[in-house]
């Protein structure tokens, strides 16, 4: 036994002591915890965004498995098949909520809302909120330093290099609210999700006068109600100017889209509307005849 | 040797362009349009309807509160509307406009350049005086002078600092109104010292002012030693209320704490004339001395303009016509001030400067990353590390902000200035700043 066997046999004697310690102190001091609460975490989403009012899915786990009553409590990521199963699971009647995704209510691109004025100081929407009303004439519209952006974990918002505006990519949102609490401007709503991302919203936050929100933005509400007149659900109100349309009584119509005259209220994912003086049947073959045009040329 | 703050600061170029420029009264304004919030605090309630006819000097907005001003008309004519404005930041915000039609003050008021220096009021009815005018610290901060004067229970004000520092770049109203009205001032300055109750009041004057560093300590001099003008290094930001303080009595605020706390209040040279024309003369604050300068224009001027006149006017009167190119238009100090993105901005009581610079003046380099030099450090006169909470702002970790004392930054923007990378630090601290306070407020009121 030279040296290094002392060694060896001193730190294997150490280890089993260090073991037995160990051993018995988790056995002693253990703490019991619902096993449940684990299962239910591995059925959440995982994202840990924080959608659900929770620092993360552990504590939204907890609290479902503690809880009596689970309606106030829901996931927006995992939606209604996710929190049909835990329910299941867990013997409990959990809420039904419709899914809803992120809409950006501003429409003021470089070409309706041309620039004032630069503003060469940090990049951040949150900061340029914080000085002045923002490079263009609306003080209400979007700032477009994309704070959404940075704030989405699901990449489902985008600047469009184009517009200067953001875009919700309808199938990865998943309507956790982080982009409506990091915009300064509060132009970010949830609204109901239609079947193929359909939707008729008010794409516009001035609650200016008419006629000075039309000179700062080509695409602005204006607040002149035909909207509201021309609805037949009573799901449009116009206030401070502004028009808002109700998402939960809208049903598609899109007459205040066709009503409205500044185009602030727009319809996305629609098909393309039917020209009102031509037969039904020949929309469809209009579009191909569209494209067989456009071929010739590139070739020429 | 002379005094100066111990911490920080940094010397950019003076740039005082208008320092010989004798103040010019400015024509009265077509329209003025006077904002109900020119001040810190609750914006004042307007007591005058569409269609009144008003005099200069009239009471047009009452105070909503302590803190908070009352707000006078500074011309003669017809309230055209009690309505919006956009402010220079493209903000709507409440104003009253008013139709110029002559210039007749209501009664009681002295418009005689007579100096009158007996003042036998209590200090009680000072404050009030103070108050009734509508006085607020003409510095830039605009916060109402006479809840500084109101000194809290439990503490006793030792000194009084006159703020003659202007260590701004480029402004010079303080400067001339020290040359021309200083006899005012420092009569201005007594009541005020009458009103805290303190014997001792200095006169905190940067060295690049020798002119009226000489003439004040000869109008100082039958005080008996009670007045002491202090001639201080050029440094900025010395002309911060605590900087200042550092300065002249060698007393460190402590964090979190009012100067009250040291025994000191501090006013402005501007403030001090101001409650001598409302005491002595019955003048309410209807209209300042304002520099408008830069080297865009072509005659930089000291203006004395009523409150609610268009800056736009001011601009065209010191030549900005003949420029060529973008220009950035200051409201305030090239450190301090706020760029405007509305030149049609009326003026306001805590208008102090107007300052137009050319592209090339502001443009700043390209951001880069932080490259730890730690000359942000250095700068700060608050003795904090602006670069950390700059990114911690960044990244949204308020508490660590909070942790490096954020709250105690003055927003002075030495840390900006001296950035070699570039780095917006001052917009970054004061958003985090913003924050902080919020939560903190957010934890006392629970």
């Amino acid at each position: 036994m030279g040296v290094l066997g002392y060694t060896i046999l001193t730190l294997a004697v150490l280890g089993i002591v260090a073991a037995a310690v160990l051993y018995f102190v988790a056995s002693k001091f253990r703490v019991e915890e619902d096993p449940r609460i684990d299962d239910v975490e591995k059925m959440l989403p995982g994202a840990n965004c924080g959608g659900c009012g929770f620092a993360g899915c552990r504590g939204m786990a907890d609290a479902l498995v503690k809880r009596d009553d689970i309606s106030a409590l829901y996931c927006p990521v995992g939606g209604a098949e996710c929190m049909k199963g835990i329910s299941e699971y867990l013997g409990k009647v959990a809420a039904e909520r419709q899914p809803m995704v992120a809409v950006v209510r501003c429409n003021g691109t470089c070409e309706n809302r041309p620039k004032t004025n630069t503003f060469d100081g940090a990049k951040s929407c949150a900061v340029i909120a914080a000085l002045y009303a923002g490079e263009t004439g609306c003080s209400f519209g979007c700032l477009g330093c994309g704070d959404c952006v940075a704030a989405c974990e699901f990449g489902a918002l985008s600047m469009n290099p184009e517009t200067g505006l953001p875009e919700v990519d309808i199938d990865k949102c998943t309507a956790c609210g982080k982009c409506v609490s990091a915009c300064p401007k509060g132009i970010i709503e949830l609204r109901k999700k239609w079947p193929k991302g359909r939707m008729v919203y008010v794409s516009c936050m001035n609650k200016d006068k008419g006629a000075v929100a039309r000179k700062s933005c080509t695409a602005a509400c204006i607040g002149c109600m035909k909207c509201q007149k021309v609805c037949e659900f009573g799901a449009i109100e116009v206030a401070n100017n502004l028009a808002f349309i109700d998402s939960n009584k809208c049903k598609l119509c899109r007459k205040c889209v066709e009503q409205c005259p500044t185009g602030a209220i727009v319809e996305k994912n629609f098909p393309p509307r039917k020209v009102v003086t031509a037969p039904k049947e020949e929309a469809p073959k209009a579009a191909p005849k569209a494209e067989v045009s456009a071929e010739p040329k590139q070739e020429a | 040797m002379l005094k100066t703050f111990p911490i920080g600061g940094i010397h950019p170029p003076g740039n005082k362009l208008s320092a010989d420029k004798a103040i010019e009264r400015f024509a009265l304004p077509e329209t003025v349009v006077i904002p109900l919030s020119q001040h810190i605090g609750a914006p004042a309630v307007a007591c005058v309807a569409k269609g009144d006819k008003v005099l200069a000097g009239q009471l047009i907005a009452k105070a909503d509160g302590f803190v908070s001003s009352n707000i006078h008309s500074s011309v003669s004519g017809t309230v055209k509307a009690v309505d919006t404005y956009v402010n220079a930041q493209g903000l709507r915000r409440p104003a009253i406009t008013i139709t110029v039609e002559g210039d007749e003050w209501v009664e009681g008021v002295d418009l005689s350049d007579e100096l009158i220096e007996e003042c036998n009021l209590e200090p009680k009815e000072i404050i009030a005086k103070v108050a009734e005018a509508g006085i607020v610290g003409m510095g830039g901060a605009t916060f109402p002078a006479h809840v500084k004067l109101s000194v809290p229970p439990g503490c006793k004000a030792e000194c009084l600092i006159i703020n003659g520092v202007e260590c701004e770049p480029f402004l010079t109203a303080d400067h001339r109104l020290m040359l021309e009205k200083g006899a005012e001032m420092l009569i201005g300055a007594r009541i005020i010292a009458k009103a805290l109750g303190v014997n001792k009041t200095y006169v905190g004057v940067e060295n690049n002012k020798p002119d009226a560093i000489a003439h004040l300590k000869k109008l100082a001099a039958k005080y008996n030693g009670e007045v002491e003008i202090v001639p201080l290094k050029v440094q900025y930001p010395q002309g911060g209320e605590k900087q200042l303080i550092a300065a002249v009595t060698g007393r460190q605020v402590p964090s979190k704490g009012l100067p009250i706390a040291v025994g000191a209040v501090v006013q402005n040279a501007g403030t001090a004339f101001a409650v001598y024309e409302a005491v002595q003369k019955n003048k309410p604050l209807v209209e300042r001395v304002i520099t408008v300068t830069g080297k865009a224009l072509s005659e930089p001027k000291n203006l004395l303009v009523r409150i609610g006149t268009p800056m736009q006017s001011l601009l065209e009167y010191c030549g900005i016509d003949s420029v060529e190119g973008t220009l950035k238009i200051v409201g305030g100090g090239p450190m301090m001030g706020r760029s405007m993105c509305n030149p049609e901005e009326s003026m306001m009581k805590g208008s102090s400067g107007l300052l137009v610079l050319t592209e090339p003046e502001t443009k700043r380099g390209e951001e880069a990353e932080c490259i730890r030099c730690g000359k942000c450090v250095e700068a700060c006169p608050m003795g904090l590390e602006p670069y950390l909470m700059g990114r911690v702002s960044k990244i949204k970790n308020f508490e660590m902000a909070e942790q490096h004392y954020i709250y105690d930054c003055i927003e002075c923007g030495c840390c900006t200035y001296s950035c070699p990378a570039y780095l917006p630090l001052l917009d970054w601290l004061k958003l985090g700043k913003a924050e902080v306070m919020k939560i903190m407020r957010a934890r006392t009121s629970k």
